[in-house]
């Protein structure tokens, strides 16, 4: 059975979350150019032709954000790219695999500087 | 949020969402009461579109029944095989009276299957003979599969140079079966396999063969074109199927995909979404604006939307019996909420984007 009660979200601007993240910030992301005019403009301008098609396909730049959002761990573009990749007809093994490839690079990147850590050892030891 | 599966219609649950006007109050109250987000009617008066009137009629859309062999999710017209609203005899006879008089270049079938009205035949065989220049039946695919008596469809449509428009969500068997029901997807590649067989989709036959896809779940169809490509891609390296066009479309916010948005509590964001896609260059085009749509029982309504809503033409003529194309097209058409999903983005029809 359905839940009919809608919630009214009243005073959505001016109310401060309770938390650090809320979902409904990310529907009022565009409004930063209200406090730099300027420079949040030319940040969307770049941003939208960042992601026109191109020699990559927005399909293959909407994954690359994808995965580039969970190693940044921003739940907003989180929210965003799962949205995003979804309508692009994109299917969910498709998402877990390019979340694998951020993570395959974020533990090899951790793990490459091993090697600074073995550098060293083998400088200081006898 | 997963939602519990059902295969009944909600009609046949007896759900409040299966009352219109339980639909039309969800969809003026919440967020578009306390002034969140606009109305649509003030969306449009934005751009001087108010009230929004119809151009010249090129579709008539008559949906012969609300019966169907699928419980598809997401369904608008909230169909199934618990639905017994099927259009006589005496109906499609005044319908086939409209239909050799009518202005409009094109005849669209629906319902639910329209093929289960057992009728269909007799109805398809006569309205052929009226000279409309493109006559479509909006067929499920998984109907050609569904029982020996169907089997012969995909010859039958080609007998009577019929226009096959037919769902298809998704290239993969997981995503078509989760929003249409499992199996799906096997029937509807093999019903696709015999319509190319006799003709239909091939690129250089007359035998057109589009097919619809809208999206799996709270979220908003992308680019018409692109679909069009990866379907296309995928559906002939997988299977050897070819179609001439793919139709993007919006779900819409009633009935069985209303019932899931709340459900999921999806139903405020997928308002934003639609409401933040908004396009003003789509108002212009919308299917309202050249379509008539005839309900099973011969009321007239603005679009099969309207219809499932039970808004009833604004017109002194409101039924087939007592139709008249002049008077009907002068006329306001009767919007709410739901038209959002019109408008949103490139815009979306029943032949697709709009803008
Ligand atoms: S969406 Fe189409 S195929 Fe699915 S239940 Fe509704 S009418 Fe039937
Ligand atoms: S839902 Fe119907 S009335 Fe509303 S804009 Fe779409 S076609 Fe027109």
């Amino acid at each position: 059975m359905s839940v009919y009660f809608i919630k009214p979200k009243k005073h959505i601007d001016k109310m401060a979350s309770n938390n650090y993240y809320d979902p409904a910030d990310l529907r009022k992301f565009g409004k930063i150019t209200e406090w730099s005019e300027e420079l949040g403009t030319k940040f969307f301008d770049y941003y939208g032709k960042v992601f026109e098609e191109g020699a990559l396909t927005a399909r293959e730049k909407a994954l690359i954000a994808l995965a580039v959002a969970h190693t940044e761990q921003c739940p907003y573009c989180i929210d965003a790219y799962t949205k995003d990749t979804l309508q692009r007809g994109v299917t969910k093994e498709q998402m877990m695999e390019a979340i694998h490839v951020g993570a395959a690079i974020k533990s090899g990147a951790t793990l490459v500087h091993g090697t600074m850590m073995m550098n060293k050892v083998n400088k200081l030891e006898m | 949020m997963s939602v519990t599966k059902t295969k009944k219609s909600l009609h046949k649950r007896h759900d409040d969402l299966a009352q219109a006007n339980k639909q039309l109050e969800i969809l003026s109250g919440g967020i578009f009461a306390d002034g969140e987000l606009p109305t649509f009617a003030k969306k449009i008066k934005e751009t001087g579109q108010f009230p929004l009137r119809p151009k010249k009629l090129e579709i008539l859309q008559i949906n012969v029944g609300y019966m169907c062999n699928q419980v598809c999710e997401h369904c608008h017209v909230d169909a199934g095989p618990d639905r017994k609203e099927i259009m006589t005899w005496e109906t499609m006879e005044q319908c086939l009276e409209v239909i050799k008089n009518t202005g409009a270049h094109t005849l669209d079938l629906t319902g639910g299957a329209p093929e289960m009205n057992p009728h269909f035949r007799r109805f398809v065989e006569e309205a052929s003979k009226a000279g409309i220049k493109d006559f479509i039946v909006r067929s499920n695919l998984t109907i050609i599969r569904a029982n020996k008596k169907y089997h012969d469809l995909p010859e039958f449509f080609k007998k009577h140079n019929v226009h096959v428009v037919s769902s298809m969500p998704h290239w993969t068997r997981g995503k078509t079966d989760k929003q249409r029901g499992e199996g799906v997807f096997d029937k509807s590649i093999k019903a696709l396999q015999e319509l190319n067989a006799v003709g239909y989709g091939m690129p250089d036959s007359d035998l057109r063969l589009d097919l619809v896809y809208n999206p799996n779940g709270a979220y908003l169809p992308s680019d018409q074109a692109g679909m069009e490509k990866d379907f296309k891609k995928a559906l002939m390296e997988d299977f050897g199927i070819q179609f001439h066009n793919l139709f993007a479309i919006t779900n819409l916010p009633i009935a069985r995909f209303l019932d899931y948005l709340i459900a999921s509590e999806n139903y405020e964001d997928y308002m934003y979404q639609l409401v933040e896609a908004y396009n003003p260059a789509a108002v212009a085009n919308v299917m309202c604006t050249n379509t008539i749509s005839i309900s099973w029982d011969g009321w007239l309504y603005d679009c099969d939307f309207n219809q499932m809503l039970d808004l009833k033409v604004n017109s002194k003529v409101k039924h087939i019996s007592e139709y008249n194309e002049d008077l009907l097209n002068d006329r306001n058409i009767i919007i709410s909420q739901h038209c959002y999903g019109c408008t949103a983005g490139a815009g979306s029809s029943c032949q697709g984007t709009v803008a």
